[in-house]
Order: C-alpha cells, then sequence, then structure tokens
C-alpha cells in the first residue's frame, strides 16, 4: 500500500510530542503531512515556526485554497477548522467548535478520508479530550491506516485512548515508533 | 456531535445533483461553496436524522416542512462574534476611520452580517469615533432567521467576558458595559446603535449590487467560497465601492489571487483592509 498523506491530531502535551515525531524522521521523508493541534482561540500562531527550525520538511501555517504538496507539513490556525478536500487542497472554515475544539481534529480526518480514501495515515498523540476519535473511525472504515500514540508513553492519554476505545485503531505505539514506522512505509 | 459511524458515502454526482435541486426550486445556490464543507454538513445531517441516502433527504427537503430550513442552516454557519480579530478594528479606527471623516455622509455596508454582533462592535466604534450620525449602515445576510435575531441586539450574557477583552484590545474608548444593560441571562444592545442600521436578506451569489458604498465589510463568508466564486462576489463588491472606498475581509481571506488585486491598495495586509483605487466601468 503506497500512503499519500498523513493527518495527525494532537492536543495537551502535543508540542513536545510533534517535535520528537519529527526529530525523528528519516532525512528521505517526504509524504504530506497535516496537523490539527489543539490551542486556545486567542493564541497567536508559533507552532509552525517551532517546529520548522531544524527540519528537512517545509513546515506551515494552511492557507485557504492552498494545494497539498510533497516534503510540506500544514498546520490549522488557530480558531479555524482545516478541511481537505477531495483535489488535494485544503479550506478553512470558522464553524462552530467540535469537541470544543476549534481546529477539530474530527473534521480534518473525516474530510481527509474522504478525499484520500485507503492511502491516509491517520495519528492520534496526546491530549486531554476524545477529539479525533470519530475520525478515526472514518479514516478505517475507508481502509486507511490508524495509529494511537501509546497510553502509558502519552503526556495526557485520554485522547488516544479514546481513538484505541472506537476498536478501529491498527497501532498502538511510542512517538519514536511511529516517527520510524511513518519513515518506513512511506519511503 | 454523535460518534455513530457514516454507514453512508455520498457520490459527487449526488451531491451535484442535490444543491442543483436546492437552487432551482429554493433559489439559494450552493453549487461553488467549498465542497468538503458542504459534503461534511450534508453527511452530518443525513447521519443526524438516521436517513440511508441523499435521495431520502433531498425527497423530506422537497416534500416535508421544515427540512430545507435545516439545511439553509447547515450550510450558512452562522457563527459569529463581538469585536471578533480586536486588531481587525484597532486597524480600522487608525488607517480607515480618519480617511472616512473626511466625508460628509458615509455609507457602509457589512455583507453576511450573521446574527450582528460585527454589525454592532462596529457601530460602537463609529459612535466613538463620533462618526456614527453621518452614517448609513447597511446589514445583511442572505438566512432570514439570523436577520431576525440582529434586529433585537439580545445576546447570551455569558458571551459579554470574551467580548469585553475583544472590545479592549479593539482600541475601545469607553467601559464596554456602558453599552448594555443585563436581564436575567441576556444583554440588550443600546437603541442608539441600531438607529441608522438596516438589515436586510441579500444573496451575495444571486442578488446584484447593493447600492454604492464607502466601506464594505465582509468577514469570514468568502472562506466558504470556491475561487471562482470568491472572484464573482469580489468583482461585485468592487462595483459596490467608491473609489477611494475601503474593503475588509476576514484574517484568512485575501485579495491577493484575485482578478480585480491590482485595483486595489494594501492598506493592512494582516488585518486584510484594502482600498479600491480606480473608477468604477460603469
Ligand atoms: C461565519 S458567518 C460570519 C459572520 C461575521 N461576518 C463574522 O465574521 O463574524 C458567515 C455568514 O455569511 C452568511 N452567508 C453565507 N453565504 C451567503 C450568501 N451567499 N449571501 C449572503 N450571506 C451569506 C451566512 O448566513 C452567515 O451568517
Amino acid at each position: 500500500m503506497s500512503y499519500e498523506a498523513i493527518v495527525i491530531g494532537s492536543s495537551a502535551g502535543g508540542l513536545k510530542a510533534l517535535k520528537i515525531i519529527f526529530d525523528n524522521l528519516n532525512q528521505s521523508f517526504t509524504t504530506p503531512i497535516i496537523i490539527a493541534q489543539h490551542t486556545s482561540s486567542r493564541s497567536e500562531s508559533y507552532l509552525a515556526t517551532f517546529l520548522n527550525q531544524d527540519s528537512h520538511l517545509t513546515i506551515k501555517e494552511a492557507e485557504s485554497g492552498e494545494k497539498i504538496l510533497r516534503s510540506h507539513v500544514y498546520i490549522a490556525p488557530p480558531n479555524f477548522h482545516l478541511l481537505v478536500e477531495e483535489d488535494f487542497t485544503m479550506n478553512l472554515t470558522v464553524d462552530e467548535k467540535v469537541n470544543y475544539s476549534r481546529p477539530s481534529i474530527d473534521i480534518l480526518f473525516e474530510t481527509a478520508a474522504l478525499a484520500y480514501k485507503n492511502q491516509l495515515i491517520g495519528i492520534i498523540l496526546t491530549g486531554a479530550n476524545n477529539d479525533g476519535a470519530f475520525g478515526i473511525k472514518q479514516i478505517n472504515s475507508f481502509g486507511g491506516l490508524t495509529i494511537a500514540q501509546s497510553p502509558e508513553s502519552a503526556e495526557v492519554p485520554i485522547m488516544p485512548q479514546a481513538a484505541i476505545n472506537t476498536g478501529c485503531i491498527d497501532k498502538i505505539i511510542t512517538l519514536e515508533e511511529i516517527a520510524e514506522l511513518i519513515s518506513s512505509i512511506c519511503n | 456531535m454523535s460518534l455513530i459511524e457514516h454507514k453512508i458515502n455520498i457520490q459527487n454526482n449526488e451531491l451535484e445533483f442535490f444543491l442543483e435541486i436546492i437552487f432551482r426550486v429554493f433559489g439559494y445556490d450552493f453549487r461553488n461553496y467549498n465542497k468538503a464543507h458542504v459534503k461534511r454538513r450534508i453527511l452530518h445531517r443525513i447521519n443526524n436524522l438516521e436517513l440511508q441516502s441523499i435521495s431520502q433527504l433531498q425527497h423530506k427537503v422537497l416534500y416535508e416542512e421544515g427540512y430545507f430550513d435545516m439545511i439553509l442552516r447547515d450550510l450558512s454557519i452562522n457563527v459569529t462574534e463581538m469585536f471578533r480579530d480586536p486588531g481587525f478594528y484597532k486597524s480600522m479606527r487608525e488607517e480607515v476611520i480618519p480617511i472616512l471623516r473626511t466625508y460628509p455622509y458615509i455609507k457602509i455596508w457589512h455583507a453576511g452580517c450573521a446574527t450582528g454582533e460585527e454589525v454592532y462592535s462596529f457601530a460602537i466604534l463609529l459612535q466613538e469615533e463620533g462618526l456614527y450620525e453621518r452614517a448609513q449602515i447597511y446589514a445583511t445576510d442572505f438566512n432570514p432567521v439570523v436577520l431576525e435575531v440582529a434586529k433585537k441586539a439580545i445576546y447570551p450574557v455569558q458571551k459579554i467576558k470574551d467580548y469585553t477583552l475583544n472590545y479592549q484590545e479593539s482600541g475601545g474608548k469607553n467601559l464596554f458595559s456602558e453599552y448594555y444593560v443585563a436581564r436575567y441571562d441576556s444583554v440588550i444592545f443600546d437603541q442608539s446603535l441600531k438607529k441608522n442600521i438596516v438589515f436586510a436578506e441579500h444573496n451575495l451569489v444571486t442578488d446584484s449590487v447593493f447600492a454604492e458604498v464607502n466601506l464594505i465589510i465582509c468577514r469570514n463568508v468568502l472562506i466558504y467560497f470556491n475561487k471562482e466564486l470568491q472572484n464573482k462576489v469580489i468583482s461585485l463588491f468592487t462595483e459596490s465601492l467608491i473609489k477611494g472606498g475601503f474593503l475588509g475581509l476576514g484574517s484568512k481571506e485575501n485579495l491577493m489571487f484575485t482578478d480585480v488585486f491590482n485595483q486595489y491598495q494594501v492598506i493592512d495586509s494582516k488585518e486584510k483592509i484594502y482600498k479600491k483605487i480606480v473608477t468604477s466601468l460603469k
């Protein structure tokens, strides 16, 4: 199976977790990654700058209408939902919060599942609510690969646990193992 | 939102057919709204009503009362707040108000005003800058239900804390509490803010130029439209603005890639405030 894109959802503790994944990615990794990280609605966006520092990938905030490219990582801007279109562009909305969150991981995952079908990997990392669980089910029902950070290795286990509880998670592994796995299967 | 898995999927041609029917029968044209958004909303609605297919939904929308209103609500996203993006209002105060001040009479159009929070926010700003008395404000939306709410200027009290913070950050000159009275779990905004506002139904996709105005504020509406429709609506705005008039968009909307970009000067690239520098062709 070849995977065309990866979506990641993270919440409390997500910054550190994402950093670990990016630090451990293989230099030849080029599959596009799209991230919904929960932030407070009043926060300015700094995640992209923070992660971009020493990565071989271009890590940026997603813009509406932007095309999804290889070697790029896109991050949902604070206070906007990020949706993937079936022509592999992205759009933003200001719809009401979902699971108390904007961006919502579910919205990213369910639209990405519709666009990429079984060529998608969905990853749920540390967090304190259950956003993403519904999205994981959608990815799974289209035959995509689903991964949860192992709850005991997560700063806050609730979110990966909620994803695991759906019964739709294929792999439960640590951050380092996630980096290793996606590096090898996306090569 | 429920965690029940979507058992159905919608084929793109089915969705297009559904939107075509909606347009023909009800006159609302969603055909050029962003697809992922529309599809997700419709899927959730089908799921929520425990239907099996989009054709079942279509049947209900056509033959049963209340269902079209539901779809209109699903697709029109009326989420809004007062002084949303305080920096926008600050920039308006600093960059746009001084120029509007040079006109004896000004017309302002809020397009896609939802439940009115943005309109009253700007009315407060105009009062504080001493421009309210010479302003005629048009506030339009294509959803009649939200316009009724907007006309009342009554909002839930729980939101006031956030709005007060926004107001202060936006450069507000007074105490925010001077503009409303709290009653039970609601706040009612001052009647004097309403005096020069006309609320009216207007559909940006299917209706034509509304008026000739000095300032158009249309925030977080174009974000739902595809490129083609964005261009069409921006052209409508360009026609409606006087030369030297201003256009304020939402923080993730942009004139940069539209057909008319060269007809505008960027006033504030972060807050998406533009000034029209050419004369209308008409
Ligand atoms: C997300 S709200 C934005 C409200 C406000 N401008 C703000 O930024 O807070 C979008 C509004 O646009 C309206 N809208 C969507 N399509 C429209 C159209 N074709 N014509 C007029 N209004 C439309 C919706 O009904 C909704 O109230």
